[in-house]
């Protein structure tokens, strides 16, 4: 978790391991897309519903990533994670709607029978505005909660509940057709980005090659930070705040920066997501959701970079699987392995592997 | 607890907000002047500082003056407002009245935590406090004196002379051996020895020290009077200590407490011979 000055060798044994299985991973998922361009006659040809699985669950990874970097480094248990996710997801939706109705309004709105775009649509048939939304909405939310939320210093269990308020808030919020964002539909009957069908196999290809360099970029930043004494200063921020700010810091900065840059990724996330998966609707939001994001971290380990990676790609793997075999035990699954995290895994999986290679 | 209200605007996003430099420009204005100012040759005072917890006076009209290089001992027996006045001067708990100043200049009354420590007052805690999940070395890096700012911090990289400064403070408190160890499997007396080092590399003018030989043999203990001895006159230093052995060793000011004011001060044979100091300690 924390970069020790003095490296033993066995440590350093085990960052070779780390990278050479990174290198690997890295390397599979850059063929995989190369590999769903060939022709379906090919045995080796990866289908289009493979690939939008796997990209679907990078997108969960970032968002793993973004979460402990507030979680596992600052100390701050997100339960509200969902929401980021899902406004970079409905900025990314809404340029993609009006690239789907042209000079028209999109469906739904004709459907409502209005007339006119709301304010907070126009110039949202640019690409690069919207790409400045996928920032912005993310990043002005949390920068606004997190500014009062600090201030105040809530911390706690009493931030957790406060994030999870404010996504069961959007997703009410969202649900309302008056809000102008298709309700309890959403968006969904994309046809094109930048001119590019949206279900053809380059277009696949690109938006998970982007997912990889996304999840590639936030991997780097959050290992530059927890290296950084900025790093060092959110793991006290975790463990003795008040002993920190008697050494001069101000936590409030610290935690609002890692805050809003988690938030965004988080956003980033949401927009390459919507367009693999063809949809976009309010669900995002449920608390539910949200919590998963906690479980997911939880699962893999917290305050390590890798952990909840793995634990991202586990659990959305394994309910891959569940919901095609037994979908309707799904939930109890995860509950169990929540548990079961808990009491054995304090550390999760990263933590019981990093053990195993000591002894 | 009654409080003086937060200003409206708190400089939280202001990277640069030190103490003193910057508290006029962002409108806060209460501070008279800039930067600690010891003029007089006092460099904390105290006047009719009164907390009261839900009725209960923590302390009581208590007056205490602080000079320039001194070694100012506190005792009392248990509950006498100590800690609680250490809270006071750091700004973690807000007086109910009265006047704290930080040399001739700031009020410390008006100033948060941050904006204090900032200032150039280092507080060791009663229960040792240490960033558990970072190592001894890390520590001292955190506590080092320095720009403290969020863009600092991601851009900070230790210089050889800060490293040099934690080497030596690293040979001062005797754990050069343990600098990568995590401080969280210290024992009580290394955390001491961390928190007194910590303060150390903070460099600040005006040192709390909260029961610091707590939990130290008797030869730490006695390491610890000469390292305190050697910083009083650079630095000054506000120790409080139930160790009588201790405070004898090191303080030629003594100030007593009792129910939240001064009972008496003076050296400590003169408050030692004090009846009421006497009765105070005896009839507890
Ligand atoms: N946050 C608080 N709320 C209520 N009462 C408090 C609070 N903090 C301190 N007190 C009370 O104020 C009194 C003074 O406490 P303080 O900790 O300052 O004593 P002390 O002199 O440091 O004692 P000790 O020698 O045991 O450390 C005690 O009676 C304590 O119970
Ligand atoms: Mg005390």
């Amino acid at each position: 978790m924390n970069q020790p000055l003095m490296v033993t060798a066995a440590q350093r044994a085990g960052t070779q391991v780390t990278v050479a299985v990174g290198v690997v991973i890295l390397a599979l998922l850059i063929a995989l897309p190369l590999l769903s361009l060939l022709p379906e006659s090919n045995s080796l040809q990866v289908s289009a519903y493979t690939l939008t699985l796997v990209g679907k669950i990078l997108c969960y990874a970032i968002v793993a990533l973004a979460l402990d970097l507030v979680w596992g480094y600052a100390g701050l248990l997100s339960l509200g994670h969902g929401l980021f996710f899902a406004l970079g997801g409905y900025a990314m939706g809404m340029y993609l709607m009006r690239e789907a109705s042209g000079d028209g309004l999109p469906a739904f709105m004709t459907f409502l029978s209005w007339t006119e775009l709301p304010w907070y649509w126009v110039g949202t048939q640019h690409f690069l505005w919207a790409m400045c939304l996928v920032v912005l909405a993310p990043g002005l939310l949390a920068l606004v909660f997190g500014f009062f939320a600090f201030r105040s210093r809530i911390k706690g269990v009493y931030f957790s509940i406060m994030t999870q308020a404010l996504t069961f808030a959007g997703m009410l919020l969202f649900f309302r057709n008056e809000t102008g964002f298709g309700g309890n539909n959403g968006f969904t009957n994309f046809r094109s980005i930048l001119g590019f069908s949206i279900t053809s196999q380059g277009t696949r290809a690109v938006l998970f090659l982007l997912t990889v360099a996304l999840l590639a970029g936030s991997l780097f930043v959050g290992w530059r930070l927890a290296r950084s004494k900025f790093g060092r200063v959110l793991t006290a921020v975790r463990d003795a705040e008040n002993r920190l700010m008697f050494c001069g810091y101000d936590p409030r900065g610290f935690k609002l920066f890692v805050w809003v840059l988690s938030a965004v990724l988080c956003g980033l996330a949401g927009a390459l997501y919507v367009p693999q998966v063809g949809i976009i609707n309010p669900s995002e939001m449920s608390p539910t959701n949200s919590i998963e994001a906690a479980v997911w971290v939880a699962l893999g380990g917290r305050g390590t970079l890798i952990g909840p990676l793995l634990g991202a790609g586990l659990v959305n793997g394994m309910k891959s699987w569940f919901t095609v075999a037994f979908p309707e035990y799904w939930l109890f699954f995860l509950g169990a392995l929540f548990i079961v995290v808990t009491l054995y895994l304090p550390k999760g999986v990263i933590g019981l592997i990093k053990k195993r290679g000591e002894q | 607890m009654k409080s003086t209200p937060t200003p409206a605007f708190d400089p939280v996003l202001d990277p640069n907000s030190d103490a003193g430099t910057s508290r006029d420009a962002i409108g806060l204005g209460q501070v008279a002047g800039k930067g600690l100012n010891t003029l007089h040759g006092t460099i904390l005072t105290l006047e009719d500082i009164s907390v009261s917890f839900d009725g209960f006076k923590a302390l009581n009209d208590l007056n205490l003056y602080i000079r320039v290089g001194e070694l100012r001992c506190i005792i009392g027996p248990n509950g006498a407002g100590k800690t609680t006045l250490m809270d006071v001067i750091t700004g973690k708990t807000r007086p109910s009245h009265g006047k704290a100043w930080f040399g001739e200049t700031l009020d410390l009354t008006k100033m948060s935590e941050v904006q204090i420590a900032q200032a150039g007052i280092g507080r060791k805690f009663q229960k040792p406090t240490v960033f558990e999940a970072l190592s001894v070395f890390e520590n001292l890096e955190l506590a080092q004196k320095t720009d403290k700012s969020v863009w600092a911090s991601l851009r900070a990289k230790l210089n050889g002379e800060q490293r040099d400064r934690i080497d030596e403070v690293l040979e001062t408190i005797r754990l050069s051996a343990s600098m990568s160890r995590l401080a969280g499997l210290l024992s009580h007396g290394q955390k001491q020895f961390l928190e007194i080092g910590m303060l150390l590399v903070q460099d600040p003018q005006l040192l709390l020290l909260d029961e610091p030989v707590a939990g130290m043999t008797d030869a730490e203990t006695e390491f610890t009077a000469e390292l305190f001895k050697s910083l009083a006159g650079k630095h000054s230093l506000m120790v409080v200590e139930h160790d009588m052995g201790f405070v004898g060793s090191i303080a030629d000011h003594v100030t007593v407490l009792h129910q939240g004011s001064v009972l008496a001060e003076g050296s400590l044979e003169d408050v030692q011979a004090d009846e009421r100091v006497i009765e105070v300690y005896l009839g507890r």
